[in-house]
């Protein structure tokens, strides 16, 4: 049903220099991981003179390792926690934008589940538009829910939801 | 001597009799001697002595010679196995064709995916007469699926099925996805070089893809009908689609599911390394079982030989047992 991945919060502490920040951001993204959030505190500085920022991001146990390694060779990674989530990526197809996408968002989102990232591609005016959602979930089951709200809500938007075929 | 009737003798009946020509040898190395003893289709017909090649030849310039109906042939005829290779129609006359076969005793091969809508009555009816009813041909043109199901896998629980079983709208897909282009455009080139119908809603409403599901699903022990399969067809894909897709590494297919939750035809994302991220107008069929993982398989879907070879695939099996090896 779902794409299993977990969610992982690590703090970095970066030199202030440009391009520090890239270095992070860099093995996650080329390992698979998915940026959900980051805290770039760049006023406050650590003992050793550095920029702590704080990264989240959903990944696969297995690359999230190989992500860990790459990092630790330039980056003091402080801690992390990890929550297990469930992910999945949803395409809508129609009018996301007219039938008031952050409708459709708040719909979506509730304690269990949440959408975390959007993009969207609008060709031409009154053509239809594409965007693909990422939803992430507390468990399987609501992430099942928050499913099952996208196509019900997609239903009576007239949005044809393009779901991603099961992996077992 | 294995009796053969052929009903049916468009491009699908045709490519088994030239193959059965071509291949004579080889066939009676494996399964003994044959003989087609009647042929009949909507033009004709022709029974008696008469040698296999002249038939061919006869219906290719026009009308095959002799004037009883193909329902005379079906019930009189004397056949141990009748190739039922009409098109698909919904007025059932290749399932009545069938089950007279097999009320007579007498084992059907079929390519004709109207025994959707009767597969579980044909099977038992066949069981009863101690005949047999064989239909890979039906499901995937040449790639074996239907005896990979219910023998091969026959002691795996199916877990689920998610196939690619339309090469019309994978050609259409595919090139939407390599060329950026719109699907009215892609579809018109289509129509032009004969991949897609003139009237295309079949195969782009996901109908023919539901059709096979409905075969694969009462072929896993699934007791399926069409207008329980949940259905979007292709239609309102934009090229846009497969751009965004493509960010999160995704491609998009007509993928038709079966499990025991649900039966459902339609445009699915797909990861672009996945095995059903399959290009041009290949049919592919992955399978999850308890005991033996997953299993996947592609191959031709449609075509004059790839449709017969199925159908002598059929025609090995059922006298595998009887050949002089």
């Amino acid at each position: 049903m779902s794409e299993e991945s977990e969610l992982f919060t690590l703090l970095v502490e970066l030199e202030d220099k440009p391009g520090q920040l890239l270095r992070v951001l860099e093995p996650i993204a080329k390992n698979g991981g998915n940026i959900v959030g980051i805290v770039h505190q760049r006023g406050r500085k650590t003992p050793l003179n550095r920029v702590p920022v704080e990264i989240s991001f959903t990944a696969e146990s297995k690359k999230a390792e190989k992500i860990f390694r790459e990092l630790q060779d330039f980056a003091v990674v402080r801690s992390f926690g990890k929550i297990k989530s469930f992910a999945i990526s949803l395409l809508l197809i129609g009018h996301v934008v007219h039938t008031d996408l952050s409708d459709t968002i708040k719909r979506i989102d509730n304690a269990e589940a949440e959408c975390v990232e959007l993009n969207l591609r609008m060709p031409e005016l009154n053509q239809p538009s594409t965007a693909i959602l990422t939803i992430t979930a507390k468990s399987e089951e609501a992430l099942e829910k928050a499913i099952e709200r996208v196509r019900e809500i997609c239903r009576e938007k007239k949005i044809l939801v393009v779901e991603p075929v099961d992996v077992i | 001597m294995i009796k053969i009737a052929i009903i049916g003798f468009g491009t699908v009946g045709q490519g088994v009799a030239e193959l059965l020509v071509r291949k004579r040898d080889e066939i009676e190395k494996k399964i003994g001697k044959f003989k087609v003893v009647a042929i009949s289709d909507l033009t004709g017909s022709i029974s008696g002595e008469f040698k296999l090649e002249d038939a061919i030849e006869i219906r290719k310039k026009g009308k095959l010679p002799e004037e009883r109906a193909t329902s005379e042939i079906v019930e009189q005829e004397d056949y141990d196995v009748m190739i039922e290779v009409t098109t698909t129609r919904l007025d059932e006359s290749g399932i009545a064709y069938m089950k007279t076969a097999l009320n007579r005793g007498a084992s059907v091969i079929t390519s004709n995916k109207s025994i959707a809508v009767a597969l579980p009555d044909l099977l038992k009816l066949a069981e009863k007469k101690n005949a047999r009813l064989l239909y890979e041909a039906t499901v995937g043109g040449a790639m074996p699926v239907i005896r990979l199901l219910n023998s091969y896998l026959a002691l795996c629980e199916i877990r689920s099925l998610n196939g690619i079983l339309n090469g019309t709208c994978n050609y259409i897909l595919t090139r939407m996805e390599e060329e950026g282009l719109p699907y009215s455009q892609v579809l018109r080139e289509a129509q032009e070089m004969g991949i897609a119908e003139s009237n295309p809603t079949a195969d782009v409403e996901g109908i023919d893809a539901g059709i096979k599901l409905v075969i694969l699903a009462n072929t896993i022990g699934i007791p399926a009908k069409f207008e329980e399969v949940e259905r979007e067809g292709i239609t309102k894909i934009t090229p846009h689609a497969f751009k965004v897709a493509m960010q999160k590494g995704f491609t998009i297919r007509l993928i038709a599911e079966a499990n025991r939750r649900k039966l459902r035809v339609s445009p699915r994302l797909v990861k672009i390394n996945s095995p059903l991220a399959i290009k041009g107008t290949l049919n592919a069929l992955l399978i999850h079982t308890d005991t033996a993982g997953e299993i996947f398989v592609a191959g031709r879907g449609a075509g004059k030989f790839e449709t017969a070879s199925a159908i002598l695939s059929d025609l090995y099996e059922l006298f595998r047992c009887s050949g002089n090896r």
